[in-house]
């Protein structure tokens, strides 16, 4: 096997281990039911990690994503509730979101400035700009969230009396990750992604365009956010300006816990979507539980993070010193 | 009486800005920033400058102290310009220190439990308090210099871990304090605020440990050209090491401020979102996030501008909530000026002139 694929094999290991885990010590943790629910519950988590994969691939970061999805939620809220057809305010949204990214990729690759500080400016202004919208929750009134969505859930296995249905928010889930490593392994903006990532002279000097590569990869990441906030609409059914604060720390932890390095050129948005879970599914075991407190979680992922990011280090030195 | 003494304020600014200018020294564009926000506020919130002498008492001794809402300013700000020393330093070596919001609720928390359970002395309390914060910036030192791990991400790790640690220390409990050393950290008067006192001495002395020996240029060789400093001799690793240590110190220091502030340790929002602000003051300062060269008291500068905007903004009856959008742009507006495209743009156009 190639070892370049370790990360990815180590990830899986440890999914394999936790769900494992999760199902010796409880019983029904590793139910149709649950695992549906870790897809469904971290489904905004991941289609934001898979924003956020492209933009880590290209050796960048975007910490804008979080107040991305805030604004996204309260403009639905506020639009929907105002008249507007929901499936129309999406459409609005995402053209927004697209051009968000797309205003800040143009920053960083046309005066080159750290991605760091643009999109922390553009952490703050999305922010601030959910906040003038509106400074409430508002909760979403309309048919298309109360039956619409509801109805879109596929009926897949009947226990007991119970139909287990896989949530349209899952759904989403899987059409953003499939999308994700089609775009990221079999198409010409794929390869230059991860070209760039690698090394972004040679790049630059084989040809690729190289600033409208960046430019795309953020507009996708601020498509992904605001696809993101429309997801969590479906399921918290409510607007809220001041929601998700860190969360962007949440999708790039489950990119790198995916295998995804940081200095660029490697990933894989399968392995993101494996972050995802192991985040995911710490919390539901720690839901489970019962007794533990929240803090453990956060040390467990920190302890997590060390490990991936360790063996990542020392591969990387075994592959550079052959 | 008055007049003349404004009259006399605003001469010695402009004096010092001019010198600043004509010296091509970094610190002028913070600087003018500042005085363009204050000049504003000059014409156009009358109350802003009013300053009020009161009597107090430190420790029983009688001290003037000074109210009004520019030593506000100076008192909010010094949270984050005593984060802004350490972290210039960490970017100035290439790096950044995402953990020290977290490494504060590591402090705070250690301060108040020892206090609060274990009845300790306050001056055990805050040592213990400091060396959590050193402990923590060897981690961050260790992760970064000897395993090589990119800044970023090695400080990510205690950044998502260190609030749970936190909180594993206060057990999950907001920790309420009453001793009358630990609450006058960041409450107690000199005159001025004890935490603009703490900064200013940290500045100084960190100034002075750095430029008056040769530690702040390998601080900047190193940041410069990590590769060429090593060959030349410098271990580079310690270098960086050393850097994260001080960072962590830092850090510890800001969250005792914060923590005796408000006489309680809040293990969830102390230093919460403040290593952003931290690293938007070094990066206003003039600092490049590519390393280098660095410049101390620019970054505290950067630290009152942000705190001068943000009560700026308070007292013209800006909602509190539309307030992250002139921060952004000020962001913004200061990557830009450090653009290599737009500093050419602006030669050009002035040779042209």
């Amino acid at each position: 096997m190639n070892s370049r694929y370790l990360p990815l094999v180590i990830t899986a290991f440890v999914l394999a281990l936790l769900l494992g885990a999760g199902g010796f010590f409880f019983t029904n943790f590793i139910s149709f039911r649950v695992i549906i629910n870790l897809f469904g519950d971290n489904a905004f988590v991941g289609v934001t990690a898979v924003g956020m994969t492209f933009v880590i691939i290209s050796g960048g970061i975007d910490l804008s994503v979080a107040s991305v999805i805030a604004f996204t939620t309260i403009f639905i809220a506020q639009t929907v509730n105002n008249g507007m057809h929901p499936l129309v305010s999406m459409a609005l949204v995402l053209i927004l979101g697209l051009l968000f990214g797309a205003i800040q990729g143009w920053f960083i690759s046309y005066f080159n400035l750290p991605p760091f500080l643009v999109t922390l400016a553009g952490m703050f202004f999305a922010r601030g700009v959910g906040f003038i919208i509106n400074d409430i929750s508002v909760a979403i009134k309309h048919p298309f969230y109360s039956e619409t969505i509801r109805g879109l859930a596929i009926p897949v296995a009947q226990v007991g009396r119970a139909v287990v249905r896989i949530p349209f928010t899952a759904q989403c889930l899987i059409f953003f990750i499939l999308g994700g490593t089609l775009l990221a392994a079999y198409s010409r903006f794929g390869r230059n992604v991860y070209a760039i990532g690698s090394n972004e002279t040679s790049a630059r000097l084989m040809g690729v365009p190289v600033d409208q590569i960046k430019i795309w990869v953020y507009a996708l990441s601020g498509f992904c956010a605001t696809a993101a906030g429309c997801v969590v609409t479906f399921y918290m059914q409510s607007g809220n300006s001041s929601s998700f604060v860190g969360l962007e720390m949440d999708a790039i932890a489950a990119a790198v816990i995916g295998g995804t390095l940081l200095t660029g050129g490697v990933g894989w948005v399968a392995g993101t979507l494996m972050g995802v879970l192991i985040l995911g599914s710490i919390q539901s075991l720690i839901t489970f539980q019962g007794s533990l407190n929240n803090w453990w979680a956060k040390i467990f992922i920190g302890t997590l993070l060390f490990l991936f990011i360790s063996v990542q280090q020392l591969l990387n030195r075994r592959l550079k010193g052959r | 009486m008055r007049i003349a003494g404004i009259i006399v304020f605003w001469l010695v600014a402009l004096a010092f800005l001019y010198w600043t200018r004509r010296s091509r020294n970094v610190v002028f564009w913070p600087l003018l920033a500042l005085a363009c926000l204050l000049v504003f506020n000059l014409f156009f919130t009358p109350q802003f400058f009013r300053l009020e002498l009161r009597e107090g008492s430190f420790f029983g001794l009688p001290v003037a102290q000074l109210y009004g809402v520019p030593i506000d300013v100076l008192n909010h700000a010094s949270k984050v310009g005593i984060l802004a020393v350490g972290m210039t330093l960490v970017i100035a070596v290439g790096g950044i220190d995402l953990s020290v919001g977290a490494v504060m609720a590591i402090a705070g928390a250690m301060m108040a439990t020892l206090s609060v359970q274990l009845e300790l002395s306050p001056a055990v309390c805050i040592l213990a308090a400091l060396g959590a914060g050193i402990i923590a910036g060897m981690w961050n030192g260790f992760l970064v210099a000897v395993m090589g791990i990119p800044p970023m991400v090695a400080t990510l790790i205690l950044m998502v871990a260190g609030r749970g640690v936190a909180q594993l220390i206060t057990d999950g409990q907001i920790i309420i304090f009453n001793n009358p050393i630990l609450t006058s950290i960041g409450n107690a008067f000199l005159l001025v605020p004890v935490p603009f006192l703490l900064m200013l001495v940290l500045l100084i002395v960190t100034w002075l440990a750095t430029r008056v020996t040769a530690v702040g240029f390998l601080i900047e060789a190193v940041g410069d050209n990590e590769v060429a400093t090593h060959r030349a001799g410098v271990s580079s690793q310690s270098i960086k090491f050393l850097v994260y240590v001080f960072c962590g110190f830092c850090a510890a220091i800001a969250g005792l401020v914060q923590t005796s502030n408000i006489r309680s340790a809040d293990a969830n929002n102390i230093g919460l979102r403040l290593e952003l602000d931290a690293i938007m003051s070094v990066v206003i300062g003039g600092t490049a996030m590519t390393g280098g060269r660095f410049y101390l008291a620019s970054s505290v500068v950067g630290a009152l501008l942000i705190q001068a905007l943000t009560t700026t903004m308070y007292a013209k009856d800006v909602s509190p909530v539309v307030a992250p959008v002139p921060k952004a742009l000020v962001i913004l507006a200061v990557c830009l000026l450090q653009s290599e495209r737009v500093r050419r743009f602006l030669a050009s156009r002035r040779d042209a002139a």
